[in-house]
């Protein structure tokens, strides 16, 4: 059936453009730029969510495509003064990337695992590369990487082709959440899809689809590399809004987050990973306000605990304890 | 003339480093499927325990080769029988755990000693080769990792443990129904490969000093290097740290350390397209 026509996805639009233009009318302004990082950072949770959660595909190095965006970005903004073309490009390079790593394994039919292991050295050698490039020969025109320091400087989002247009707080805040919006939105609409009932059966068990005659590499990759360009978006809304970029955008425990978020709301749901993920940051911020624990011993805590207590995470969790609840015959679609 | 001696003794060197940095990975991840994602932190722990040894005037070698691989060995079988235990054959449950357990100790080991540096200076003084001088210690290096690599072997090859060892990793059913603790036999070889870990540690940490996060620095090398190895951890471990290491160090001598990291990484992606189960999954398959 298609996702357009199905009253729910109508209803998840409206819900969700009320909260976008409900809240502000009730926050503070502080408030909104804490929100906007955490809609900014929810749509790399659904990048995940999707490779990993709809896909199967175990990237545990989905921060490295977050941090190509930023430094795509950066690096083509600070140079332009443009925005445009930057968030484009930051799209598109995270997608080569994807794409090229893609090839070397899914065409080599590495298995999950190594492919997980693989995935997440990526940013590890990111990492590296980056601090290193502190020299003067990593000077991109009016940019230079600046290893450990990063980019500073970098300008904010801007009106298609309209330099006189800069989002300021407010504008930014819309513009991240409607973006949130948007990829969940055109994502149910993937999922539900032809190309999306086929992943999802590569997912459950990829010898089966291949003896259905789908060529799984294609599938596998195709996945791969839209979540590769979610998250470069991400990767460049995050740049945006905090006016630069760093190396910690690689680090290991910024990619465990990610996971930690995905695994913790839900996987194989849309909606599970953007709950986990503003659970988790509202709790990383509330522990780093109130208490003294160390944010790496809060996160391990909460690592083992979600992987030993609730492997399904919270929205399946809730969604079996609804049909549970609900009788026989109202059992509908479960939504995604 | 000296020069060429010079750097086929930095690629030794290299070649040794990895396999020293990887063995323990090897071990636990060939003998027992489980991929130990607090590897790093257990590098990190084993030149903690080095370190603060000899601090508190342990002889250096004691410190090194006994203290190091027991504290990690104790650490590595009490996490095995608190966390690991319960996810045996659920590998990616497995990954998840102990990279929650890698981001824990990371946080304990940081409120604990604090962000600094800690360091001994390396004895063994220096070598000299023509014009240039070489580290007595980069041969001391080498010379462990042979050790190493000898003493597996003939655990695994000629002793009963050995033998029993070998006989789970190929199928812990029918070695349990043969009357094997096979769980048993999974909390020593976790043991094993944490101490080698452990040892891994120490020796590194007069080189290049501890921190809370020294274990980041491994673990990108020490994971490709397994992965590429393949299943068999002692044969995988030696032939994909002696065709990285030559890759990567060849690398870092005409161009940046850096480079010769991402030089060590392309190789191995590019290899598993034609290798996809690793070196020891085409070749070498009678190794162990």
């Amino acid at each position: 059936m298609c996702e357009v026509k199905s009253p729910g996805f109508w209803w998840a639009a409206i819900v969700a453009l009320a909260l976008v233009f409900g809240i502000p009318l009730f926050a503070e302004t502080y408030t909104l730029y804490t929100l906007t990082v955490f809609a900014i950072m929810a749509v790399l949770a659904l990048s995940l969510g999707l490779v990993w959660g709809v896909g199967g595909i175990l990237a545990l190095g989905q921060s490295a495509f977050f941090g190509i965006g930023a430094y795509v970005y950066a690096l083509i903004a600070v140079n332009m003064g443009d925005s445009t073309w930057a968030l484009a490009a930051s799209v598109l390079m995270p997608v080569c990337v994807a794409a090229l790593l893609g090839y070397f394994t899914f065409f080599g039919r590495i298995s999950d695992v190594y492919f997980a292991v693989i995935s997440l050295t990526i940013p590890l050698i990111l990492l590296s590369l980056i601090n290193s490039a502190s020299g003067p020969a990593y000077q991109f025109g009016k940019a230079h990487l600046g290893g450990y320091n990063g980019i500073p400087g970098v300008p904010p989002l801007n009106n298609p082709f309209d330099l006189s247009d800069v989002l300021g707080f407010d504008g930014m805040y819309y513009a991240s959440a409607l973006v949130l919006v948007a990829v969940y939105l055109v994502l149910r609409i993937l999922v539900r899809s032809r190309f999306g009932r086929v992943v999802a059966a590569v997912r459950e068990n990829e010898l089966r689809a291949e003896l259905l005659g789908y060529d799984v590499r294609y599938y596998k990759l195709g996945v791969f590399c839209i979540g590769a360009a979610i998250a470069g978006l991400a990767g460049a809304l995050y740049a945006a809004w905090g006016a630069s970029v760093g190396p910690t955008a690689f680090s290991l425990s910024f990619s465990a987050q990610i996971v930690i978020w995905v695994l913790l709301g839900g996987m194989g749901t849309l909606l599970g990973p953007i709950l986990g993920c503003f659970v988790v940051q509202a709790l990383s911020t509330w522990l780093g306000s109130a208490s003294g624990v160390s944010p790496e011993i809060a996160l391990g805590l909460l690592f083992i605990a979600a992987v030993l207590l609730v492997p399904s995470g919270i929205v399946p969790s809730i969604q079996q304890h609804l049909r549970r609840r609900r009788p026989a015959g109202l059992v509908s679609k479960e939504t995604p | 003339m000296d020069l060429a001696m010079l750097a086929g003794i930095q690629i030794l060197y290299a070649i040794a480093s990895l396999f020293l940095i990887s063995v323990g990975l090897a071990i636990i991840f060939g003998m027992m499927g489980v991929i130990n994602f607090a590897h790093g932190e257990f590098l990190m722990l084993g030149g903690f325990a080095f370190i603060l040894s000899v601090r508190a005037g342990v002889n250096f070698w004691v410190a090194m080769f006994v203290v190091a691989p027991l504290a990690v060995a104790f650490i590595g079988v009490v996490i095995e029988r608190l966390i690991i235990r319960h996810l045996y054959g659920r590998i990616v449950e497995t990954i998840l755990a102990t990279w929650g357990l890698s981001l824990l100790l990371i946080g304990l080991a940081s409120s604990l000693f604090g962000y600094y540096q800690m360091g001994v200076s390396p004895p063994l003084g220096s070598v000299q080769i023509g014009a240039y001088q070489e580290g007595g210690y980069t041969f001391f290096v080498i010379g462990v990792a042979v050790a190493v690599a000898v003493g597996l072997y003939f655990l695994l090859r000629h002793t009963p443990f050995g033998l029993i060892a070998r006989g789970t990793m190929q199928s812990a059913d029918m070695a349990s129904a043969l009357g094997v603790n096979v769980k048993r036999v999974y909390s020593v070889t976790f043991g094993i490969g944490a101490a080698l870990s452990g040892l891994a540690g120490a020796i590194f940490a007069p080189l290049t000093g501890v921190l809370p996060i020294s274990g980041l620095t491994y673990i990108a090398k020490a994971f490709i290097t397994v992965i590429l190895g393949g299943a068999l951890p002692l044969t995988g471990a030696a032939l994909s740290s002696a065709l990285l290491g030559t890759v990567s160090q060849a690398t870092t001598l005409v161009s940046t350390s850096v480079l010769g990291e991402v030089m060590l990484l392309v190789t191995a992606i590019v290899l598993l397209r034609v290798l996809p189960s690793g070196i020891t999954g085409r070749f070498f398959k009678r190794g162990i």
